[in-house]
């Protein structure tokens, strides 16, 4: 899912001071599992901003919602009623919900509540990593199911490269954490897979057009279309 | 042998003899003649000059501002290439500029990661890795074609291809197989990393031979003589991908500080001449990072000093 | 065992630290505690293995948030003792009431952090502990 997590609160503080009556709008797809906008999250975030702009001596009203999520419209229709009340909204959303948002309700300054980050995987509860950079054109099968533009720091087809030091990536001490090496893993997996000779061979070009840099991307999937 | 191009480098090689090549790394700022000042020191004791292209990810003049300008000298410069900071619209349009000024050689690199840098707040470029710019290389001079299709009728890349390899990181199980990669892609020479644990590199360079690579593949073996035990410790400790046993620390650590560099060297003289009785060795690069003014001693001292002439 | 605690103490049981949640001790200091405190068993010996460790890292975490927004971190804070400490558990719940009677009630409407401490009627200041 996407992993996102929450904005330091002097960011949230600095965009809302200017409001007096604001809604925190939490998700409960993905930034609810990355435990950085889900109702949780919402009520931390209220109490917290609420206190700071009591003792500030700012007269606020913040009152605190979620949506099942924020990325398709019947949801965020549902808010259709109650924003009127609000000056502001600060979503908890991903980045995908936050624009959603504003782009139903174009008139209420939306502001993000967390930082989006990536597509990844829980580790374990706590503990979240990359996996997918949505190139646009999955290449898992040719990796023994690692991927290597998510993976490897420099998006190599043709890894490992020569930093790569005891299974970790070259920037590991840089970062100050283990960054294990994408093309060590993935040769791990191709041998446990017998597929040893995928090394051998130069891979084929990556088109980068279906990937970010093609620009901004839609699916279309006709027989679902009303 | 035959020679695919113009290049001093191939021919020398194509005539049997060991190479010997060095690197010259460009200023951090526009001065125009410290390039022409570090490849003075050695250019009549190494075949080609490699010009390092934003070494670790550091702004400096770019690798073709000085290939060219040591190109004009009459010199043989090996344009180091890497794929972090450029595209392969770049990368195709750099090696253009290069072949009009007749440059023969490429290292074709993939590159440190722009963390190690002073600029680590950058985004990546990536759009190729070292074994996918080897391959355009190759169809650049091969087949006269850009990546895109486009044939240019004349004015043609006469390069020797170049690659570089690291007998020394991880996983070494398939150090053999990313030369054959290398190899299959077009690489002609390789550069390895700096080489001081000998029995490994040995060992790599037995199966580089068991694959029948040696034949296809000249291999230079690389060599960074060590100025004081500080500096080992900080390549074994701080830069990824160098190996650097314990053996040649305590010998540095057992000298005398003042006797260091000449201890560095001495080690370094050892090295080369183990290096001439294994199967594969072709030549040697020699990287003396800031400390150029040693390679022609090093060269004399080694047994490699008139370098052959080549027509 | 009889012990004396100062009054201003309201405590909340529950059956074991691990089940305090960030939002409590949030809500708690919004709702007019000025200071809260958790006490949980001695480490190694939570009944339900890493309850107390929880605890502890969300005081942590609520301590952060309230740096950031201005508020004295010193008013949340995680004690651990067993339940046959009574003697303890008076020394704690005192040490806490004097450290919050020093930093004053929360900043409310208007009033930055660390008013003195006798601009304040006594006997106002509340300290809502949280006991397993």
């Amino acid at each position: 899912m996407i992993k996102a997590k929450p904005k330091p609160i002097g960011e949230i503080i600095n965009d809302i001071k200017g409001f007096e009556k604001v809604l925190i709008a939490g998700c409960n797809g993905c930034v609810t599992v990355c435990e950085a906008g889900g109702v949780k999250e919402v009520e931390i975030l209220a109490a917290a901003l609420r206190m700071y702009f009591t003792k500030e001596g700012m007269r606020k009203e913040i009152d605190e919602t979620s949506l099942t999520r924020q990325c398709d419209k019947e949801y965020l229709q549902e808010l259709q009623d109650r924003m009127d009340g609000y000056d502001a909204v600060v979503s908890l959303a991903c980045g995908v919900g936050v624009q959603f948002l504003a782009e139903m309700y174009t008139a209420k300054p939306v502001f993000p509540g967390v930082d989006t980050c990536f597509m990844g995987v829980t580790e374990e509860q706590g503990h979240w990593t990359e996996r997918c950079q949505g190139c646009g054109q999955c290449i898992l099968s040719t990796t023994g199911g690692i991927c290597p533009i998510a993976r490897c720091a420099k998006r190599m087809l043709n890894g490992p490269c020569g930093g790569s030091e005891n299974g970790k990536c070259e920037i590991s001490i840089l970062v100050g954490r283990d960054v294990p090496c994408g093309w060590h893993l993935i040769f791990e997996r191709l041998k446990t897979l017998g597929q040893l000779d995928r090394f051998r061979y130069p891979s084929d070009d990556k088109d980068w057009t279906l990937s970010r840099d093609g620009g901004p991307r839609e699916i279309i999937k006709e027989d679902s279309r009303q | 042998m035959n020679t695919t191009t113009p290049s001093k480098l191939e021919k020398i090689l194509a005539a049997g003899h060991y190479a010997v090549t060095s690197e010259c790394g460009p200023p951090r700022d526009g001065r125009s003649n410290i390039v022409e000042h570090k490849a003075g020191m050695i250019k009549d004791h190494v075949d080609a000059i490699n010009v390092t292209d934003n070494q670790t990810a550091v702004v400096r003049q770019c690798s073709l501002a000085a290939c060219i300008k040591l190109r004009l000298l009459g010199l043989e410069p090996v344009l180091q290439m890497v794929t972090r900071d450029r595209n392969r619209i770049a990368l195709q349009s750099d090696l253009l500029g290069a072949t009009s000024f007749g440059i023969h050689n490429v290292l074709c690199l993939t590159g440190d990661h722009q963390r190690f840098g002073d600029h680590p707040s950058s985004a990546n470029v990536f759009d190729m890795d070292s074994t996918r710019l080897i391959q355009t290389v190759k169809l650049m001079r091969d087949d006269g074609m850009l990546l895109s299709g486009f044939e240019m009728k004349e004015g043609r890349p006469e390069m020797f291809i170049g690659a570089a390899e690291n007998p020394f990181a991880d996983p070494f199980e398939i150090r053999v197989f990313r030369l054959a990669k290398k190899v299959a892609a077009g690489a002609q020479f390789i550069q390895t990393q700096c080489i001081y644990n000998m029995a490994k590199f040995k060992l790599w360079m037995q199966g580089v031979c068991d694959m029948g690579l040696h034949e296809q593949v000249a291999v230079l073996a690389g060599l960074t003589p060590m100025k004081n035990v500080g500096m080992a410790k900080y390549m074994k400790n701080r830069v990824p991908g160098i190996d650097v046993p314990d053996e040649i620390i305590k010998r540095l650590a057992g000298v005398p500080k003042e006797k260091q560099a000449e201890e560095g060297i001495q080690i370094c003289l050892e090295q080369i001449e183990e290096l001439k009785q294994v199967q594969g060795v072709r030549g040697f690069h020699i990287m003396a990072i800031e400390w150029e003014e040693k390679v022609p001693e090093i060269v004399e001292r080694a047994g490699l000093f008139p370098r052959p002439s080549v027509n | 065992m009889r012990l004396n605690y100062p009054a201003n103490l309201r405590i909340i049981k529950v059956p074991c630290s691990g089940r305090v949640a960030s939002i409590h001790l949030l809500k708690s200091l919004e709702e007019g505690a000025d200071g809260v405190l958790v006490a949980g068993c001695l480490e190694g010996d939570c009944h339900y293995q890493s309850g107390n460790l929880r605890a502890k890292k969300r005081v942590a975490y609520v301590r952060r948030i309230l740096e950031d927004i201005g508020i004295e971190p010193d008013r949340v804070v995680m004690y651990n003792l067993s339940a046959g400490m009574g003697p303890r558990f008076a020394e704690i719940a005192r040490e806490m009431t004097e450290k919050i009677r020093e930093l004053g009630p929360v900043p409310r409407a208007g009033a930055s952090a660390g008013r003195p401490a006798e601009r304040v009627p006594a006997g106002s200041h509340n300290v809502e502990e949280v006991a397993a």
